[in-house]
């Protein structure tokens, strides 16, 4: 019964919070119900028993949307004094969602320990091993069964890396922000310093 | 499932992919020059891959025998034959690409090894049959595709482009994957035998849904008529050779992978997929022959043509026999060297300077100044218009012959209307190269000479294209039946 409740609050949720990350004009407030669904969606993957991917879900997505905050904060002309001036204001919407997250939290844990929904028989490929956990039945499979999937998935993060590396790096040889570390290293106090011996009163020319 | 047959089996794209990293490598550490060097060595990785491949054809291993890591990947003759004309198609680009980008200063390592990555996700792509082998696939290969859209990066319109590409390919790629993840719920499956068997019969409206979305995620990547909308933009502001690349080797991994798709997975469904198949290969014909008459840029005319030029393919798929797959390939195949020949007769196009000439008005009175170049465009126009004693008319004999056999007479009638219309704009490049004055204004506007390799690219094509391609068709028809074969032997 708890699973139930929980499953469709999760579910309203998330559709809610998907709902408001289109419609909030404030790209901050758009950032912060993207947070807010990642949490049901990571709460509904709870309630099916993979508890590995709702963690993954949280780790991951707070990462990006951290840069995604970063990006909103630099790339986009937004008037961040003007915006403080309305904390006061906001602070009890951002309590209501950090209310509601907390009560979604142990009632989702409350739901995870009374046993996953059940959504039907897995085929037969896919059964988990029993008595291991989410993490070791992921790996099991990653590292056999999907071992050629997994490798080329590691080839298209390489080829993002060139992509990024292609498009952005420029070659600074000569200009005053490249470090060369020989040189730095092989420079002598000779070539840097001059030893002068001033007469009282007069100053020094170099 | 045996790991050292799985590996024999994936042989091709295992050899890229060492290649391409030792590449990468070298690239990284050699001075630029050594760019061209790179270039060579990975043409002759791709030569290689292609040998590899006809020797697995002709060994013709089939059915379950070819398939790789268990079930992930089927490396039968259908997979082997769109192999094949991947790896030729990105070999003639390599050969062309490096003197554009190194008459600006711009050619880089880099740039062979994208492309080797993009081979290897291709060929991923045709050969998969399990959906997170096709979209590992299908995103290998398209992250590199953006990459080398905008590998002009100092260049306005190539940026745009890029950015372009990757916005609506991501947004693709999106609704790719929520027709595959609700094709996933419904069967309870990702492998392409246990989607067929899981769908059988009355189909649910879930299920009709995710394959809706499904091919309309692969109809962007094949830029068939609702998504088309990126192709004369993308293929206008990439650098031209990226564009020559785009128009073949990408394309027919799309279709092929689509085939593959609709006959394996959806093999029960055909009631459901044949509507939206013939519906986009109406649109897209009837689409790709307007909307080129109003184009002055020629690579937009092309753009459009090769938005035609699925159309005609996408027939073959309609019909959903397996002569209508095997007149599919021939199409691709004859079509992969059409689309080469004509975007490598634009990259010759440029002046002493090498700014590019691609405007109708630039080429006017090119048969005065240089014949052979003009005489080899009128053989590829001709040819992708269709008229007879050439080539292309057979690509489209075929496909249509196909289609009156299966009983689709109307989509094959308002297909011919449409080549016909579609001719005009083929034939407008005829009439201003061959009649039109040359522009007396810019005495300058000369084209410049080109490299033996552009030549040997051009003859090549129009070589296949001239009667003399006729030929080859006992052995076209030969293996394309065998690759349509090995697509229904699951059936």
């Amino acid at each position: 019964m708890i699973q139930l409740f929980a499953f469709y609050m999760f579910a309203t949720i998330v559709i809610l919070a998907a709902v408001m990350v289109i419609l909030a004009r404030n790209p901050v407030h758009s950032v912060l119900w993207l947070i807010l669904a990642f949490f049901n969606a990571a709460g509904l993957m709870v309630l099916v028993g993979a508890e590995f991917v709702a963690v993954l879900l949280v780790i991951v997505y707070v990462g990006a949307v951290a840069v995604l905050f970063l990006f909103v904060v630099m790339m986009l002309d937004i008037d961040v004094a003007s915006m403080r001036a309305g904390f006061v204001r906001n602070a009890p919407l951002g309590f209501a969602v950090a209310l509601v997250l907390l009560a979604e939290m142990v009632l989702g844990f409350g739901a995870y320990r009374a046993g996953g929904l059940a959504l039907g028989t897995p085929a037969a490929p896919s059964q988990a091993l029993p008595g291991l956990s989410n993490i070791q039945n992921v790996g099991a499979l990653l590292y056999t069964r999907y071992v050629f999937l997994f490798e080329m998935a590691g080839l298209i993060l390489l080829v993002a890396m060139i992509g990024a590396i292609v498009l952005t790096h420029r070659d600074r040889r000569g200009s005053a922000a490249r470090q060369d570390i020989a040189r730095q290293i092989g420079r002598k106090p000779v070539d840097a310093t001059v030893m002068t011996r001033p007469k009282v009163g007069e100053g020094v020319e170099l | 499932m045996n790991f050292a047959t799985s590996l024999m089996l994936i042989g091709a794209e295992l050899g890229l992919c060492l290649v391409a990293l030792v590449l990468l490598l070298l690239s990284a550490w050699l001075p630029r020059a050594a760019a061209r060097v790179l270039t060579i060595a990975a043409a002759s990785a791709l030569a290689g891959a292609s040998i590899y491949t006809l020797a697995l054809l002709l060994n013709g291993t089939a059915g379950p025998d070819a398939n790789a890591f268990g079930a992930l990947l089927r490396l039968d003759a259908f997979s082997a034959v769109a192999k094949l004309l991947i790896y030729l198609s990105t070999f003639a680009c390599l050969v062309v690409t490096p003197s554009f980008f190194e008459r600006r200063g711009q050619y880089r390592g880099e740039y062979p090894v994208l492309l080797l990555f993009n081979a290897v996700g291709m060929s991923l792509l045709v050969s998969a049959t399990d959906l997170m082998t096709l979209y590992i696939g299908l995103e290998l290969s398209s992250l590199s595709s953006y990459i080398l859209a905008s590998f002009a990066r100092s260049d306005m319109r190539s940026a745009e482009a890029g950015l372009k590409y990757f916005i609506l390919g991501g947004l693709a790629s999106g609704i790719l994957l929520y027709g595959m993840s609700l094709v996933y719920g419904f069967a309870g499956s990702t492998n392409f035998d246990a989607i067929r068997t899981a769908l059988a019969g009355e189909l649910g409206t879930g299920a009709l849904f995710g394959i809706v979305l499904v091919f309309a995620g692969l109809a962007f990547k094949i830029s068939a008529v609702p998504f088309h909308m990126w192709t004369p933009d993308v293929y206008d502001g990439a650098p031209t050779p990226v564009t020559t690349f785009f128009a073949g080797a990408p394309k027919i991994a799309a279709v092929a992978i689509l085939t593959r798709l609709s006959f394996s997975a959806f093999g029960e469904q055909f009631a459901a997929w044949q509507q939206i198949v013939a519906f986009v290969a109406l649109a897209s014909i009837v689409v790709g022959a307007l909307g080129a008459i109003g184009q002055e840029n020629l690579k937009r005319v092309l753009a459009y043509s090769s938005i035609n030029n699925v159309g005609f393919l996408l027939i073959g798929l309609a019909t959903g026999t397996a002569a209508g797959v095997s007149a599919m390939l021939i199409y691709l195949a004859i079509y992969a060297v059409m689309t080469l020949g004509s975007f490598v007769a634009l990259l010759m196009l440029h002046d002493a300077d090498g700014v590019p000439m691609e405007t109708f008005g630039s080429i006017a009175g090119l048969a005065q100044r240089k014949p052979a170049l003009a005489w080899a465009l009128l053989v590829l126009m001709f040819s992708l218009a269709g008229i007879p004693p050439l080539f292309g008319f057979y690509a489209k004999l075929v496909v249509f012959q196909a289609a009156v056999d299966a009983g689709l007479i109307a989509l094959a009638t308002v297909g011919i209307a449409a080549s016909v219309i579609g001719a005009f704009y083929y034939i407008k490049f005829v009439k201003v190269m061959f009649f039109d004055a040359r522009p007396s204004s810019d005495a300058r506007a000369e084209v410049a000479r080109n490299p033996a390799g552009h030549w040997s690219v051009l003859a090549a094509s129009t070589v296949l294209l001239s009667p003399l391609g006729f030929l080859l068709t006992p052995a076209m028809e030969r293996w394309a039946a065998a690759a349509a074969s090995a697509l229904f032997l699951t059936a």
